[in-house]
């Protein structure tokens, strides 16, 4: 395993984890473009502009990106976050420098009109197959009454409404902010020729225009409040808590996520514990997320409506309890156990170990082996733990239920 | 910096698949995987839903939340602690012939999660006083699915197009849950946990010597039992609306094709590679690029019995644009029943053998694939003989198996909040 790193002149970098034994090269473009760079105008637009990117460049046809992914045998997809648009290509080795090439090619997209009005109607129906899935849009409200006027409290696909007022230049214009040579990261992982991936990089990305580019991030103080919302279609009811917790650049993230291990991991966790394996819900788990400047403890509860209300009370005790007294040691071991096993399970893949290597870049610029993420986590204390709940106390928090429920009431 | 490999052929390391049968029947069937530094495994059980009686689907699927419930010298929390302590990543689950419990982890750690399950088939406890708490995490399940209306699709599909039993959904019903009993559990689990038909896959960083003897040892006490096989009730087919308040229209088409071990089992995954394999496919490109009709469509091989071949394709789209959908994507699986063409399948073969070599980078992959493989063939391919299939597949091959087997007699199941106009050529 090997790092490397590279700063085009424009201001484009590309970095690699050189693995020669892998199988495949996974590629992607990282780039800083998410819905907290959006305004009321382009809501929706981060994404949309996503689905652009396979749409035909100056140099390529819808059909033909289409079409030569599918030539490469590559595994090929996107998404778009909150604060990042990522594109990734995994495939054989010796096709990196295609792959390379095509990838940067639809960095430059040409947003054809006939293309935007038939994609349109793709994203919409994807905004409605949401809508007809639980939570039925419950995280993506909690998120706009935990933010308030933050950008991280904008969603992001956008509404029917924003997407259908979308237009080329809208979109043009949101583009020229944002895919800047310096706000974006071409990294691989696996088995990866860095001098064959920066040649090309430089051929296909060398004369892209530089220009500024700027996110807001002011702080997010603590919220509280409690709102529900009726859904009839719906048969069980979700709800959704979010509490404030470390930012991505905030070293207490490791601690973050092991404490959320040990109160709401899927399993083995004080969560499942007392709702899961009781069969008083059907789900009920917590999660740690980091954003630049914010960061967030995410609590998920799905359970039959009438013992909603039962459950949250339950779910607010424990909570307090948690920031009281403390975790075992016990409790800690396993975490960081199975948090460990994890990541270096994960790490076999390039396609997943690609994903930490540019999130951790974009994030921060920094590299970390496996091997230093695991020391991470390993050198958590009870302390560190303990600190954390009383810094972010997962009782303070935004509650927002939606399911067939008409009265809930927040616990005492 | 060396690029270690060049050629594709040379990118199989196909090691040899190395298999076992014990006295009491159970299989033990491994693949080497020395470049990784974990290991994988995949236990199948010949205990899926089909084996419910008609009073109680989702029996399995109980027995399977029960096991779970303690065994051997552990409760049902010092076995999820011990396993999370063993850094085992593991997961259970119920299908409709099997129930399968896997699980990943760093191979020195294997032989003793494999001790554990080895526990949970042998010696499991069966709590009675947990047994209402295990029913009311099935009943938390069935409940789910309520809201997951892809999935009650699917199942809808399923339950009209393959011959009952073999279409039942494993979460099953609710009364049945409800009126199910410790002695229900017990026979389930007596009946149907049996070595005869049970498979234990394994992938990743092994020693097959000292595994075959570990496993021999701790699976010994299995005795073999009997098991009987389910009757089977032709599918009804034909078109059926399943009625839902919904933004958008659910839509499920199946339609014949050939089981798994069939000779011809990859002239038609080859066709059903061109109608939905990857971007450029002929689903993708018609429905979704096109016309942008959906976000979601595809078609995929079912599996759900041995001896019914099937094809199962989905679609999901708003309400009013549902029957131009279905008309879309009927009319290219007729269409797909005139052939394929060179370009279609050069693609698809680039897509299948860099999945090949790919899979090279997953125990986990790997120990279900050939649990899988052995469940359908009684033997298991190496990755180069699978990918030698693939080099033989070609346009006059998959057009000849096309004209003799053209996608017709569909099933369909719609669920939103219209019913839609069936086209020529349902069941």
């Amino acid at each position: 395993m090997e790092f490397r790193e590279h700063i085009l002149e424009n201001g484009l970098e590309v970095i690699a984890e050189c693995n020669p034994a892998a199988y495949s090269t996974a590629i992607a473009f990282f780039v800083k473009a998410g819905s907290r760079d959006e305004n009321d105008a382009n809501s929706g637009v981060s994404h949309f502009l996503e689905h652009m990117a396979f749409k035909g460049t100056p140099h390529r046809t819808a059909a033909e990106v289409n079409r030569e992914l599918d030539e490469m045998g590559s595994h090929c997809n996107a998404f778009t976050s909150e604060e990042q648009t990522v594109y990734y290509a995994t495939v054989l080795p010796d096709l990196q420098t295609r792959a390379v090439a095509l990838l940067c090619d639809i960095m430059r997209p040409s947003l054809r009109e006939d293309d935007f009005e038939t994609e349109k109607k793709v994203i919409i129906e994807e905004i409605y197959k949401y809508d007809d899935q639980p939570p039925f849009g419950a995280h993506e409200k909690c998120m706009a009454s935990h933010f308030g006027e933050h950008p991280l409290a904008r969603n992001i696909l956008g509404s029917v409404e924003s997407v259908t007022a979308l237009t080329p230049s809208a979109m043009r214009a949101y583009f020229e902010q944002r895919y800047s040579p310096g706000g974006m990261v071409l990294a691989a992982a696996g088995n990866v020729d860095f001098e064959a991936l920066v040649q090309e990089a430089e051929k296909q990305c060398g004369q892209w225009r530089a220009f500024p580019t700027s996110r807001q991030t002011p702080p997010t103080p603590a919220h509280q409040s409690f709102d529900f919302l009726a859904h009839d279609k719906a048969a069980q009811q979700y709800t959704v808590q979010l509490s404030n917790g470390p930012a991505a650049e905030d070293e207490a993230r490791y601690a973050s996520r092991i404490m959320a291990t040990i109160f709401g991991d899927d399993c083995g966790s004080r969560l499942y514990w007392e709702f899961v394996e009781s069969g008083l819900a059907e789900y009920a788990s917590c999660g740690a997320y980091e954003y630049q400047g914010a960061g967030l403890l995410m609590t998920f509860l799905c359970c039959a409506p009438q013992d909603t209300q039962e459950n949250i009370r339950r779910l607010h005790e424990m909570q307090v309890a948690f920031s009281q007294t403390g975790v075992s040691q016990d409790e800690l071991r396993r975490a960081i156990a199975k948090t460990s096993a994890h990541v270096v399970l994960q790490s076999e893949r390039p396609g997943n170990r690609l994903f930490s290597l540019g999130s951790n870049w974009i994030q921060r610029r920094k590299y970390r082996t496996v091997k230093e993420t695991v020391q991470a986590y390993q050198a958590v204390t009870k302390n560190d733990i303990e600190a954390m709940a009383r810094r972010f106390p997962l009782a303070v928090n935004t509650t927002l239920s939606v399911g067939p429920l008409t009265e809930l009431a927040a616990p005492a | 910096m060396s690029r270690g490999r060049s050629a594709l052929r040379e990118l199989y390391v196909s090691p040899p698949i190395l298999s076992h049968e014990y006295e009491n029947g159970l299989v033990l069937v491994a693949e080497p995987m020395p470049w990784l530094e974990s290991a994988a495994f995949t236990l199948l059980l010949p205990a899926g839903c089909i084996y419910d009686a008609p009073n109680r689907v989702g029996l399995a699927n109980l027995t399977c939340e029960m096991v779970q419930r303690g065994c051997g010298q552990r409760d049902s929390r010092r076995f999820v602690e011990d396993l999370e302590n063993l850094g085992a990543d593991t997961s259970s689950s119920v299908s409709n012939t099997h129930t399968s419990f896997g699980g990943a982890m760093l191979a020195d750690t294997l032989p003793e999660v494999l001790g554990i399950f080895a526990d949970l088939v042998l010696r499991p406890h069966l709590p009675g006083e947990q047994l209402e708490e295990g029913k009311m995490v099935c009943v938390q399940e069935i409940r789910a699915i309520e809201d997951e209306l892809a999935q009650r699709l699917m199942s809808g599909l399923r339950r009209r197009h393959y011959p009952a039993p073999y279409g039942r959904s494993a979460p099953g019903e609710l009364v049945a849950i409800e009126q199910a009993t410790l002695q229900d559990v017990q026979a389930s689990f007596q009946n149907n946990y049996v070595p005869r038909g049970a498979i234990l896959g394994v992938a990743g960083k092994i020693e097959w010597e000292s595994l075959r003897e570990h496993v021999g040892k701790i699976f010994a006490d299995w005795k073999d039992r009997p098991q009987t096989a389910p009757p089977e009730t032709p599918a009804s087919g034909g078109y059926e609306h399943l009625q839902q308040a919904s933004q958008q229209t659910q839509i499920g088409v199946a339609f014949a094709s050939v089981p798994y071990a069939d000779p011809n089992y990859f002239q038609a995954r080859g066709a059903i590679g061109v109608l939905s394999d990857g971007m450029s496919s002929r689903l993708f490109t018609e429905v979704r690029e096109n016309r942008g009709l959906c976000y979601t469509v595809y078609a995929s091989m079912g599996s759900a019995h041995r001896g019914h071949g099937a094809v199962l394709c989905y679609a999901g789209t708003s309400t009013e644009r549902a029957q131009e959908t279905l008309d879309v994507m009927t009319a290219e699986l007729i269409r797909l029943g005139q052939g394929v063409e060179q370009g279609e399948l050069d693609r698809l073969k680039a897509r299948l053998k860099s999945s090949l070599i790919m899979i090279q980078e997953s125990s986990q992959a790997r120990s279900s694939g050939v649990a899988a493989e052995w469940h359908h063939l009684n033997r298991v391919r190496t990755l180069a003989e699978l990918g030698e299939h693939v080099d033989r597949l070609s346009c006059q091959s998959i057009n000849a198996y096309l004209a003799e087997h053209p996608p017709a007699d569909f099933t369909i199941v719609t669920l939103g909040e219209q019913p839609l106009e069936p086209p020529d050529g349902v069941s």
